[in-house]
C-alpha cells in the first residue's frame, strides 16, 4: 500500500468506524436476538428458534403491518402532491429567491419535533384554532375531529416528513432544462402532458428518493401516532417500541424490526429492478 | 405576389423598464428563408420567442397564415422551434423524440412510425431510431431536433442559432444542408443568427436588427452591396471608411474631398457641401504599381496576413489604415513596399453622413 492509498484509508476510517459500530453491529445484534427465545422476566435465552418470525405473521400483527403501510403510503402520496407544485413553482424563481425559500423549508428542523407535535395539538383539537376559525366563518357547524384519529396522524406525518420529499425532488427538478419544457409545449403538449411525459420521468430518481425518505420513517414514527393518534392507534413503530420497552420481549421486537428492514430493502430492490440507479439516489 | 405566411405588426416587448423591441413590423412570405441578423442583445431571439409564443408580447399583433395568434398558447401555433441547445428529451430515443409532436396530436402509431422513418431519411439518420440523445454527436443531435420540428409540417420553422454549438467545418456543411432541406420542403424558415456569414450564405432575405429596430431588410446581395446605413455596411463584411465633403458636381460624376485626396464617385443627387461617407470593401480595392489618373491613393504596406484562400494587406495611406484583400498568395508585395491602390468607381458605397456620425 503506497502512502497515497494510506492517506485515503486514513480519511475513510471515521466513516468505516461509524458505520460498523453504530449501524452494522447493532443490526447484526438485532438479527441475532431475533432468533433467541424470551423468558418471562424480560430476559433472553440463547436457544435458536424461528418462533418469533412465525408470531409476526399472526393476524393481529399483520393488520398492524398493513395499517402502517397504509398510513406511510398515504403520507408519501400527499407529500408528493404537495411537493411537486411547490418545487416546480420554486424552480422558476431567481436563484436567490430559490435559496431563501428552500431555507424556509428547513426552518422547522430548528425546533424539536416532539414539541412541534404538541403545537399541532393546539391547532387541531376540538376547541383549537382551526375549528374555531372554521366555525367562526360559518363553514362548519360542529367542530371537526382532526386528531386522535387517522386524520391527525396523517397531518402530523405529512407535516414532519414533507421536507424529506421536497429536498430530493427540488434537486431533481432543478436539473431539468427549462428549454425542454418549452420544446414540449412548442411541439403541442399541454401543461399536464409536459408534466407527465417530460418532468416526471426526469425527476423519477428524486421522487423515489423522497418517497423512500418519507415512507420508511412514516412506518416507525411512533411519537406522532402516540400524540396525535391519542394512543389508540398501533403502527410498526409503537409495536416495536412496546415490545422492547413495555412487553420486554426483545427477541420478538427484533424479529419485527428485521421484517421492517426487509420490507424497505424490497422497495429498493424493486427500484433497481425497474432500472433505477443507486447513484441517482445518493445525489440528494 | 407571394403569400404572406407570417405578419408582425407593431410588436413591442419590454423586460421591466427596458424596451427591447420597439415597434417591429415584418411580413414573411411563404417558402422563404428569412434571417434575423444582429449582434447579441439586439432582440432577435426575443422576436423569435414571441412568434413561437414562448414569451408574451407587450404590444402588437402576430398573424400566422392570416390568423391572429398573439394570445395563443404555443401548442396551438402552427410553428415549431429549433433550440440553440437542441432541447432533445434525454430519456426518449431518437424515434420517440421525433415522433413526440405527432403523438401529442394523437396520430396513430403506424402513421407516426412511417413519418418518423421519412424524417430520419430526410436528415440522413436511418438506423438511429433506438439511440438516446446523449449517444449522438452534436451534429446528429441537431439533425434530430430539426426532424422533430419538421415532422409536424409547421407553417414556419423557427431556428434559434441552431449551428452555433457546432465546429466550423460541420457548421459549413450544415448550412448547405439546411438550405437544401428548406428548398426541398418549401417550408418557411426564420433563422436567428449573429453570424453575418451564415446570414449571407443561407438567406433569401436578411433582416438586420439593432437595439430592437430594423436597420434594413433586403436580399443578401443588396444588403451587402447597397447598405442603407453605415451600421449595415460595417456589420456585414469589412469596409474602409472615408469621410468627406462634396466639392464639385457634374451630370455623371461628383467629386468628394477626403483628407488630402479627392475621390470621384457616381452622381446621385449630391450637392456641393454635402457630408458623405464613402466605403470601400477590401476585396474591391486593387493594388497597382503605377499611378492612375483618378481614384488612386499612394500608400505603404504595413502588414500582410495570409489565411489560405486569401491574403489581407494593411496599407497606410497618409494616417489612415486601409484593408485590402485579394485571392491567393501573391508574393509580389512585401512589407514596407510603396504601392498605389485604386478601385472601380461602381464599387464605391456612398452614404449621406448623418449629423451624429
Amino acid at each position: 500500500m503506497n502512502s497515497k492509498k494510506l492517506w485515503k484509508f486514513f480519511f475513510i476510517c471515521p466513516v468505516i468506524i461509524y458505520v460498523s459500530l453504530l449501524i452494522a453491529l447493532p443490526l447484526i445484534y438485532i438479527l441475532l436476538i431475533s432468533f433467541f427465545q424470551s423468558d418471562y422476566y424480560g430476559g433472553m435465552i440463547s436457544t435458536f428458534t424461528i418462533q418469533n418470525y412465525i408470531d409476526v405473521f399472526d393476524q393481529v400483527y399483520i393488520s398492524v403491518f398493513l395499517k402502517s403501510i397504509f398510513i406511510a403510503g398515504i403520507t408519501t402520496f400527499i407529500c408528493i402532491l404537495i411537493s411537486y407544485p411547490f418545487v416546480l413553482a420554486i424552480s422558476h424563481k431567481k436563484p436567490r429567491t430559490q435559496k431563501i425559500l428552500m431555507t424556509l423549508v428547513m426552518v422547522p428542523f430548528l425546533t424539536n419535533s416532539l414539541i412541534r407535535m404538541y403545537g399541532w395539538l393546539v391547532l387541531l383539537r376540538k376547541s383549537g384554532v382551526i375549528n374555531q376559525v372554521l366555525m367562526g366563518l360559518g363553514v362548519i357547524q360542529e367542530p371537526l375531529s382532526l386528531m386522535y384519529n387517522m386524520i391527525g396522524i396523517i397531518i402530523g406525518m405529512v407535516y414532519t416528513l414533507l421536507p424529506f420529499m421536497i429536498l430530493p425532488l427540488y434537486s431533481s427538478v432543478s436539473t431539468v432544462d427549462p428549454y425542454l419544457l418549452e420544446a414540449s409545449s412548442d411541439l403541442g403538449a399541454s401543461k399536464m402532458k409536459t408534466f407527465f411525459k417530460i418532468i416526471v420521468p426526469q425527476t423519477l430518481p428524486g421522487l423515489f428518493n423522497g418517497s423512500l425518505m418519507v415512507f420508511t420513517p412514516a412506518l416507525g414514527y411512533f411519537f406522532i401516532v402516540d400524540i396525535l393518534g391519542g394512543g389508540k392507534m398501533m403502527i410498526l413503530g409503537n409495536l416495536i417500541k412496546n415490545q422492547f420497552l413495555t412487553a420486554r420481549n426483545w427477541p420478538f421486537g427484533a424479529a419485527i424490526s428485521i421484517v421492517l428492514v426487509l420490507i424497505t430493502s424490497l422497495v429498493i430492490i424493486a427500484y433497481r429492478k425497474l432500472g433505477g440507479k443507486m447513484e441517482d439516489l445518493g445525489g440528494a | 405576389m407571394k403569400k404572406v405566411i407570417l405578419r408582425i405588426e407593431h410588436l413591442k416587448k419590454s423586460f421591466g423598464n427596458k424596451e427591447v423591441i420597439k415597434n417591429f413590423d415584418l411580413d414573411v412570405y411563404e417558402g422563404e428563408f428569412l434571417t434575423l441578423l444582429g449582434s447579441s442583445g439586439c432582440g432577435k431571439t426575443t422576436i423569435l420567442r414571441a412568434i413561437a409564443g414562448l414569451d408574451s408580447v407587450s404590444d402588437g399583433h402576430i398573424y400566422i397564415d392570416g390568423k391572429d395568434v398573439t394570445m395563443l398558447d404555443p401548442k396551438y401555433r402552427e410553428v415549431n422551434t429549433i433550440f440553440q441547445n437542441y432541447a432533445l428529451f434525454p430519456l426518449m430515443t431518437v424515434e420517440e423524440n421525433i415522433g413526440f409532436g405527432l403523438k401529442m396530436k394523437k396520430v396513430n402509431k403506424q402513421e407516426i412510425k412511417k413519418r418518423v422513418q421519412e424524417m430520419l431519411e430526410l436528415v440522413h439518420l436511418q438506423g438511429y431510431e433506438k439511440r438516446k440523445p446523449k449517444e449522438l454527436s452534436g451534429g446528429e443531435q441537431q439533425r434530430v431536433s430539426i426532424a422533430r420540428g419538421l415532422i409536424n409540417n409547421p407553417k414556419v420553422l423557427l431556428l434559434d442559432e441552431p449551428l452555433s454549438a457546432l465546429d466550423q467545418k460541420l457548421r459549413k456543411s450544415m448550412q448547405l444542408e439546411l438550405k437544401q432541406l428548406q428548398k426541398k420542403l418549401g417550408i418557411t424558415f426564420i433563422y436567428v443568427t449573429h453570424s453575418q456569414d451564415e446570414a449571407l450564405t443561407m438567406s433569401d432575405r436578411i433582416v438586420l436588427l439593432k437595439d430592437g429596430v430594423i436597420q434594413q431588410v433586403d436580399t443578401p446581395v443588396k444588403i451587402y452591396e447597397h447598405p442603407n446605413s453605415l451600421y449595415t455596411a460595417q456589420f456585414l463584411g469589412d469596409s474602409n471608411l472615408f469621410q468627406g465633403i462634396v466639392t464639385r458636381v457634374e451630370d455623371n460624376y461628383t467629386w468628394v474631398k477626403v483628407d488630402d485626396a479627392t475621390l470621384k464617385i457616381v452622381s446621385h443627387g449630391w450637392c456641393v457641401g454635402d457630408a458623405l461617407n464613402i466605403l470601400l470593401r477590401p476585396e474591391n480595392i486593387k493594388i497597382i504599381l503605377k499611378e492612375k489618373k483618378e481614384n488612386t491613393l499612394q500608400g505603404t504596406i504595413v502588414d500582410r496576413v495570409y489565411d489560405g484562400a486569401s491574403t489581407n494587406l494593411t496599407i497606410r495611406v497618409n494616417k489612415k489604415k486601409i484593408n485590402v484583400m485579394y485571392l491567393g498568395n501573391d508574393k509580389l508585395y512585401s512589407r514596407g513596399q510603396s504601392v498605389y491602390i485604386t478601385w472601380d468607381i461602381e464599387d464605391t458605397i456612398v452614404l449621406k453622413r448623418e449629423a451624429y456620425e
